[in-house]
């Protein structure tokens, strides 16, 4: 089982914006996505994860298999770190949440709200629950935002260890994250041509194409 | 499912969950109302079955934007919608997670409210029976509104607008199923009714409500 | 024979309501124009209700066309979900104001007849409450149109709102049978008999329903016609930010 891009295009507020991507992504593998602000990363994670649809071409994946992370990490301020844990670990059918406690080094946090928790300690809750979704490919968003030096590190040795057992990672990112097996993938060339024609071409299904 | 109904029941009875805050609403208006219109036994009889009910309704209203609008903000809902769980399954549960928080305690406490507004002795047992029927279609229309409002910055109270034309069915079913009962008459017909506009809502409303979070997710 | 579908290009639909626009206004015009003077001045007077049984030729078209908009609006949203043509959305969201409109004056003419015959402006009888209800679920699907930024997330939403909102009306319609069964008349075209008003009635009401039908078609057409312009207004302006 591999992931394999052929040809997409994705939009965002009816604008394409990544033209004919293609890349394949196997077990075991990282593959960091560059590109500046606005590329379209957030876009691509967010079709890849089956949460809008693509414009054209084919993903081989489905969704089901990616544990996908925003940046935005799921959590509910009121529940203590085990309990937030513990519930993503049951939505997917999961028990145990001791391992990604500890890889995240949060075991001594586990029964503190988590509203008390600091950004980068919410961070690494978000972060731990990739663990317990018990998915392969791991799509992740802007993973490392408000970690600390020691925190990438260890998240990078998580991604490692995630890599080993033959998952995968696919990762936005804009610092190093000390993965140096991992491949880069830059989005600028794929970049989307404006619509320049102004006739009336295709009409269906395109959006706000038909308009102009 | 039965983890996200444990952890929606639990936020709402932690500290700032609003458990209570309906319950406190219908209250608070099943005592404004006799100081509005008098304190005459005999026309508070009258109108109570309708004022608890319209009670009932709007204290369903009041928490219907935090069915979804909390797990968009901190993310939750794009992670259950990439989740095993199909959408439809996390809809209905949020709904029956709504209305045992909200509804079931309402119809357990307006006999007490019931007595406050002077209703006759036989519409009280209709009254907890048209509640407990109609409140669940309440929670899941409310899931349906609230769902197609999730992403709009003030969308309670356009939420309001949409769900009340909705809500009416079941309130003329559910007011009239009490007033009845109170006047000694069969009330079995809007009660079937009621259980009828719940059975439909609860069947169909959660694959409306999961379409319309699917498009405001994209 | 060409396939329907064709009008659900823009250009082909710009066209086609380009000449079908004025002629059904004209049409419309023409239509309620001779019914309404045929009706006003060249009929009976009823021997109970006198001349104000003559607001039925604005009443009984526009209660008519109140529902049938919705019924419209409904189709389109169907085909909206079902085949993603934009111009069906569009026609959904351009007649809703007009079936709101319709609905009022319905309301309005009835309550200027309900007067002089029941004593009172408003009763809560099912049908009245029906169409103010209806008129609830209008200004509900308009307000959704208006509160969301994105015409295609706009046009999903309210699609399914308009749904999801026939099954409620009808069955509010029921409820509100169910719950009083009330003081309106009977339906004004019933063929029961007893029932069926004169022949020199219908002629001058069928031609006002006619006219009423081509006025909202009208009036549809021209709203299209407007939100098909923002939309492309909409995806120039959105085209040359992304260039800036």
């Amino acid at each position: 089982m591999e992931l394999r891009v052929t040809d997409l295009t994705c939009a965002r507020g009816g604008l394409p914006l990544i033209e004919g991507l293609s890349f394949a992504l196997g077990r075991g593998e990282a593959l960091v996505l560059r590109g500046p602000n606005g590329s379209g990363k957030t876009t691509l994670l967010r079709t890849l994860a089956g949460l809008q649809p693509a414009l054209a071409g084919e993903i081989s994946c489905p969704p089901e298999q990616m544990a996908y992370a925003a940046h935005a990490d799921g959590l509910k301020s009121t529940l203590t770190v085990r309990e937030n844990l513990a519930f993503w670990a049951a939505i997917h059918g999961l028990r145990e949440v001791g391992p990604a406690l500890e890889a995240m080094n949060l075991q001594d946090l586990a029964d503190r709200q988590a509203q008390h928790l600091s950004a980068g300690q919410k961070r690494r809750l978000g972060l731990a629950r990739l663990m317990v979704t018990g998915r392969w490919l791991w799509v992740l968003d802007e993973p490392t935002v408000s970690l600390d030096a020691a925190s990438v590190a260890l998240f990078a040795g998580v991604v490692r260890a995630h890599l080993a057992t033959g998952g995968a990672a696919l990762l936005a990112t804009h610092i190093d994250l000390g993965l140096p097996e991992a491949r880069l993938l830059d989005l600028s060339p794929y970049k989307a041509a404006i619509p320049a024609d102004l006739g009336f071409g295709g009409f269906d299904g395109d959006n706000g194409g038909a308009f102009l | 499912m039965i983890a996200l109904l444990i952890r929606d029941l639990r936020l709402a009875f932690r500290a700032g969950g609003g458990f209570g805050l309906g319950l406190g609403f219908f209250l608070i208006l099943a005592v404004l109302v006799p100081l509005g219109v008098g304190p005459d036994p005999a026309t508070l009889g009258l109108i109570a079955p309708g004022i608890l009910w319209v009670g009932a309704l709007l204290a369903c209203l009041l928490s219907l934007d935090r069915i979804f609008a909390l797990d968009h903000e901190d993310g939750s809902l794009d992670l259950l919608a990439t989740s095993p769980i199909p959408l439809e399954g996390v809809v209905a549960i949020k709904a029956l997670a709504h209305w045992i928080t909200t509804g079931l305690p309402l119809a357990l406490a307006a006999p007490v409210l019931a007595i406050l507004l002077n209703l006759a002795t036989p519409g009280f047992g209709v009254l907890i029976v048209s509640l407990v029927l109609g409140t669940p279609a309440l929670s899941m229309i409310g899931a349906f509104g609230a769902a197609l409002t999730v992403g709009l910055k003030r969308g309670g109270l356009l939420m309001s607008l949409l769900v009340l034309p909705l809500y009416m069915p079941t309130l003329v079913f559910g007011a009239q199923a009490v007033t009845r009962a109170a006047q000694g008459l069969d009330a079995v017909t809007p009660l079937l009714l009621l259980a009828g506009i719940t059975a439909g809502s609860v069947a169909l409303l959660p694959f409306a409500a999961a379409f319309a979070l699917r498009i405001n997710l994209r | 024979m060409a396939s329907l579908w064709e009008y659900a290009n823009p250009v082909k639909f710009m066209r086609l309501s380009g000449w079908l626009m004025p002629l059904s206004a004209v049409l419309a015009a023409a239509l309620i124009g001779a019914g309404l003077i045929w009706g006003l001045f060249f009929t009976a007077e009823d021997y109970r209700m006198g001349a104000s049984v003559k607001i039925i030729f604005l009443h009984v078209p526009s209660a008519l066309m109140a529902i049938n908009a919705w019924a419209m609006m409904l189709i389109a949203s169907l085909i909206w979900l079902i085949r993603r043509h934009h111009v069906s959305a569009l026609a959904a969201k351009a007649a809703a104001p007009v079936g709101a409109a319709m609905t009022l004056i319905a309301l309005l003419t009835g309550a200027i007849w309900g007067q002089p015959m029941w004593g009172t402006w408003w009763a809560w009888d099912p049908r009245l409450t029906s169409f103010l209800i209806l008129f609830l679920f209008y200004l509900g699907y308009i307000a959704l149109w208006s509160a969301i930024d994105d015409p295609d997330t706009a046009a999903d939403l309210t699609s399914v709102l308009c749904l999801v909102g026939s099954v409620f009306a009808v069955l509010s319609r029921y409820a509100a049978i169910f719950w009083n069964q009330g003081l309106h008349q009977g339906a004004s075209l019933s063929v029961a008999p007893g029932e069926r008003m004169d022949l020199s009635y219908r002629m001058p009401l069928y031609l006002c329903m006619i006219g009423f039908g081509l006025l909202f078609l009208a009036l549809v057409l021209a709203g299209t016609r407007t939100e098909i312009r923002a939309r492309r207004a909409r995806a120039l302006l959105t085209r040359e930010r992304a260039r800036a």
